[in-house]
């Protein structure tokens, strides 16, 4: 997984939802894009660490957490950390907000 | 950055590298070569996957993303060939060559093949890797008989592997009894009798001469020229270590390959880790030893102090239910042996401790192993005996208070997990420092529990000891709605219902839940009881249902989705059914298939095509995803068969129409036959109905699922009113007394039939139950519909976003 080093343009700020992930495809990487309910954005690798993966946009969103929605994994949007006692950590890409547009760094 | 390469990627090698990541990231280049196609996994569990106790997704302890996360140059399925140590270089078998700083050879052992005519035969297998074990699956899918040679600790695990996999399972051993390395003749005959008990079969004394059949094995001769069938044959005589590798090289190898306390061959810059070495002439066979080994090689390769290794003694326990044994150190008495020795034959209880010197040098535990670490710190520490009595020796804790006040007598250093080396005081330390509360959580800062899992309940002791003084017992033991809150259901509704909340936020900042926004448990759970406590005026929220419920479709393993359109009762139309094909034609769906409630379902749907696929069907959500009413399985019934008594088909489809939709605390599945042959299986389902001649028998909370229970009979009735009408009653009794994800089945057993049918026999409560079920009947719209006239749920859930980069 190479980073392009490239911010690409993916929604407005309006039009996310809080509490809830959006599932984006940037050429071939899927990202999950999630405001939480302080307005926060996060971007996130759209796919479990769990062994046998699944999409993680999909998931229960709690405070600064996604629940991954197939296996239950509690994982930090913040730093992509699985918390205890599952392990493993997902890739976290840079969001940013310009004139109202979201921002994603791959 | 030096580039470290280690051949071998098992449980030894991996926890060095585990233990080099912990103390420096940044010191190596890391490349394992793995001979194994997968990913490091716990190998003791095999005898657990073998027995179906776990699967082998579940035993993977280093998933691909650890790899990848660590930068680790990872090589599966390629084992290394030779050692070239003059240009420290490596060479796999594809022929690839990588240099290295240092070198670690982690190859593990094989199971000994013994040198017999026949031992290449289809059907003959060792006990190893995950490989062996599918083989044994395979073979017993379509064989019978099992033998397996060697009566030792993998050979029984092995056996009773056998026998849950349904085979007949013979042991053939030479010695006079069985584990004979760990146990006495006491002992190996108590813990035949045990297993012989269980169904498995012995030949002991004997010594196989030869394995007969031609492709495949059919049976086994023996030296004293006696034979056995056999389709499949374990050898479980030994291991000997892997040491190909070292062929050509100057690296000395004995047993395995000689290594001194700090790992080092004789070789500049090539260490040796595990099964495969050799440290002051012995080569060991269970994790403990070997982790302690790892963790010196670590601090060695990171330049950290460090004692050296310098052997160690092991405890050995059997991996088989029913069975309790533990044993260590020396087994058989001698001249200069003293022994404190019990053996209660009517409780299967027998204790032998032998000392020498004054100390405890070795102990053979069968029935009862509750001493076993205590006495096994005795014999590590070397204490010495004087002084005290043979009673205090042995003392158990029986009678004497619970697992608590064993914990609290517990001295800091006693071991509490054998494979990993974790002290009592580490794993205090680690829950009072960390906050720790569930003992997967310990494992994950302690290593304990993470091997063969033996030790889980003395830590799930330790931590309600640790624990115990912040908690009072109440608390401890009772069922919170979630980790969230120390509040139980009937609090959480009682709560609700005084202070009028109606949202789960409200609920969760009034009542002080620890996290702001909840969990996965008590999101759910809370949505449900406020829209069952107040069914006209909580706005349901999507974003606190789970994924199945919030997309109307269930999600699968890879992503996609599966449609399953209702088909009332069963009964389906040409219509309907041409329809169904049209969009699994369009949409290339990739499965169509009749479910197992009686209708079809289109599986591995793109999230994409679901709102195009709803909108062609136009057929009403199935809710095959929901915690709500699933199907009504119903039999053709009196309009066709002639043993009919009722008209079933009917009555199925009103239920279906009637109840679908609903929130209930869990699935609910319904059944519908016309007569007690019951090919609607109503036995099996959370309400089910079967026609006697003049009415309806009525049968509650059976389950056809992971716990098989025949339903209860609840009432009998004599028309189809009255069946809807008790359908209401009993359905709206569990949505309010039922805790979340609670099935019918486990319900009823928790409170039991008699007392539902007491508390609902008046029939003022039951005119009170169905009216506020009929109010509650009124919240619901058809989400597939609704979703394709809803711009807002189009673009908050289904929308699709891609975008394409130009990357230069
Ligand atoms: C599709 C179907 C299998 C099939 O190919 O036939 C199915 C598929 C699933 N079942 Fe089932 N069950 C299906 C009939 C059954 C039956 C048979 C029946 O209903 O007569 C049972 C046993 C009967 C019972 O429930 O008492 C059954 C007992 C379970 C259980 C165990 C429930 C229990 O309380 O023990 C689960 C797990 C759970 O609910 O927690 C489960 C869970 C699942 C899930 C939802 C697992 C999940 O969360 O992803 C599966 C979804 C697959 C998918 O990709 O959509 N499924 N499942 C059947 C759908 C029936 C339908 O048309 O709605
Ligand atoms: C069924 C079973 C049950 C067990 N139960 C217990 C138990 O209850 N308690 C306990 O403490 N221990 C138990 N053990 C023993 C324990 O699993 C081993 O002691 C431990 O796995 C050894 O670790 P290792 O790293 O030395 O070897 P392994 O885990 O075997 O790892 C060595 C790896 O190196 C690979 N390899 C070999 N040669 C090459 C090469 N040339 N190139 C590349 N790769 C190579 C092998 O394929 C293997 O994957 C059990 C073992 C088995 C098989
Ligand atoms: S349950 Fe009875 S009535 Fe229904 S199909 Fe079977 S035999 Fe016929
Ligand atoms: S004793 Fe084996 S995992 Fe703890």
């Amino acid at each position: 997984m190479n980073a392009l080093g490239i911010r690409v343009k993916v929604a407005t700020y309006g039009e996310l939802e809080p509490q809830m992930g959006q599932p984006i495809l940037i050429n071939d990487k899927r990202i999950a894009l999630f405001k939480v309910t302080s307005g926060e954005l996060y971007a996130i690798e759209d796919r479990s660490p769990h062994p046998k993966g699944g999409v993680l946009s999909e998931g229960l969103v709690s405070g600064h957490y996604v629940f991954c929605p197939v296996y239950d994994w509690k994982i930090s949007l913040a730093d992509g950390i699985v918390q205890a006692p599952d392990e493993g950590r997902v890739q976290t890409y840079k969001v940013e907000v310009l004139d109202g547009d979201v921002y994603v760094s791959v | 950055m030096k580039h470290l390469v280690m051949i071998g990627n098992g449980m030894a090698g991996i926890r060095v590298i585990e233990e080099i990541l912990k103390q420096n990231n940044k010191m190596y280049k890391i490349t394992i070569f793995g001979e194994e196609p997968h990913p490091n996994y716990n190998r003791i569990k095999l005898s657990n996957v073998l027995q179906g106790d776990t699967t082998i997704d579940d035993i993977i302890m280093n998933d691909w993303d650890w790899y990848r996360e660590n930068n680790i140059d990872l090589h599966v399925n390629e084992a290394i060939v030779q050692i070239d140590t003059n240009n420290n270089q490596v060479i796999s078998e594809r022929g690839t060559i990588v240099s290295y700083d240092e070198l670690i050879i982690a190859t593990g052992s094989s199971s000994f093949i013994l040198p017999i005519p026949g031992a290449n035969k289809d059907g003959v297998t060792g006990f190893r890797d995950i490989n062996d074990c599918e083989t044994m699956i395979n073979i017993a899918n379509q064989y019978k008989k099992g033998v397996v040679i060697g009566g030792g600790l993998l050979g029984l695990e092995a056996a009773r592997g056998l026998l849950n996999l349904g085979m007949e399972a013979s042991v053939v051993h030479l010695a006079p009894h069985l584990m004979e390395r760990q146990l006495d003749s006491t002992a190996g005959a108590m813990l035949k009798n045990e297993l012989e008990a269980q169904g498995m079969k012995f030949l002991m004394e004997k010594q196989t001469a030869e394995i007969l059949g031609d492709e495949r094995v059919t049976g086994l001769r023996f030296t004293d020229g006696s034979e056995i069938e056999a389709d499949l044959v374990v050898m479980a005589v030994g291991i000997k270590a892997n040491t190909k590798v070292t062929h050509n090289t100057d690296i000395f190898v004995n047993r395995g390959i000689v290594v001194n306390d700090f790992m080092e061959t004789n070789i500049p810059n090539v260490y040796a880790v595990g099964e495969c070495a050799e440290h002051r002439e012995v080569t060991y066979g269970l994790v403990a030893p070997l982790y302690e080994q790892a963790k010196v090689l670590a601090a060695k390769l990171t330049a950290n102090d460090v004692d050296g290794y310098e052997g160690s003694i092991v405890g050995t326990q059997l991996k088989v239910a029913g069975v309790d044994l533990f044993s260590a150190g020396e087994v058989e008495e001698d001249d200069c042996t003293k022994s404190i020795r019990i053996h209660n034959d009517f409780d299967g209880v027998y204790k032998k401790i032998l000392i020498r010197e004054n100390r405890i040098a070795g102990i053979v535990l069968y029935g009862d192993t509750s001493d076993g670490q205590k006495l096994f710190r005795m014999l590590l520490k070397k204490e010495d005996l004087t002084g005290i009595t043979s009673t205090q020796i042995l003392q158990t804790s029986c009678g004497v208070g619970g697992g608590g006040e064993d914990v609290a007598s517990m001295p800091d250093d006693e071991l509490v997990c054998g494979c990993n080396g974790v002290t009592k005081k580490t794993i205090v330390d680690a829950i009072t420092t960390n906050g720790l509360t569930t003992v997967d959580e310990v494992g994950g800062c302690t290593n304990a529990g993470r091997s063969c899992g033996r030790c889980k309940d003395l830590v799930g002791d330790i931590l309600a000891h640790t624990l115990g003084d912040s908690f009072d017992k109440d608390t401890a033991t009772k069922k919170t709605l979630c980790g969230c809150t120390t509040l139980d259901r009937e609090e959480v509704i009682a709560e609700i219902q005084e202070k009028g909340l109606n949202s789960t936020k409200e609920v969760m900042y009034v009542l002080g839940w620890k996290n702001e926004e909840g969990c996965s448990k008590c999101r759910p759970a809370l949505n449900y009881l406020l829209g069952m406590l107040n069914p006209t005026e909580y706005i349901d929220e999507s974003n606190s249902r789970l994924v199945n419920e919030k997309m109307h479709a269930n999600i699968q393993k890879d992503g996609t989705y599966s449609v399953i359109p209702r088909m009332y009762g069963g009964v389906t139309t040409a219509d309907d059914l041409k329809k169904i094909g049209e969009v699994a034609d369009k949409y290339n769906v990739p499965l169509v298939k009749l479910t197992g409630g009686q209708r079809i379902g289109l599986f591995g749907v793109k999230k994409d095509d679901l709102l195009s696929i709803w909108k062609e069907l136009d057929i009403p959500s199935g809710y095959a995803y929901g915690k709500t009413l699933r199907t009504v399985k119903t039999c053709v019934g009196k309009t066709f068969c002639r043993y009919g008594t009722q008209d079933s088909m009917s009555l199925g489809i009103e239920l279906e129409k009637k109840f679908e939709r609903l929130d209930t605390p869990h699935k609910f599945k319904m059944g519908v036959s016309a007569c007690p042959r019951n090919c609607a299986e109503s036995g099996i389902k959370d309400i089910g109905f079967v026609g006697v001649e003049g009415g309806w028998e009525i049968y509650v909370a059976g389950n056809g699922g992971t716990d098989l229970r025949a339903g209860d009979l609840l009432c009998a009735v004599k028309t189809k009113e009255e069946a809807m009408e008790m359908t209401s009653v009993f359905l709206q009794y569990y949505r309010e007394t039922a805790n979340y994800l609670e099935r019918t089945s486990h319900w009823v057993e928790r409170v039991g039939l008699e007392n539902i049918k007491e508390d609902i026999a008046d029939s003022e409560t039951k005119k009170q139950l169905i009216e506020r079920l009929e109010v509650t009947l009124t919240r619901y719209t058809e989400p597939w519909k609704e979703a394709l006239e809803n711009k807002e749920i189009q673009e908050k859930f289904y929308k699709k976003r891609q975008i394409q980069v130009e990357v230069n």
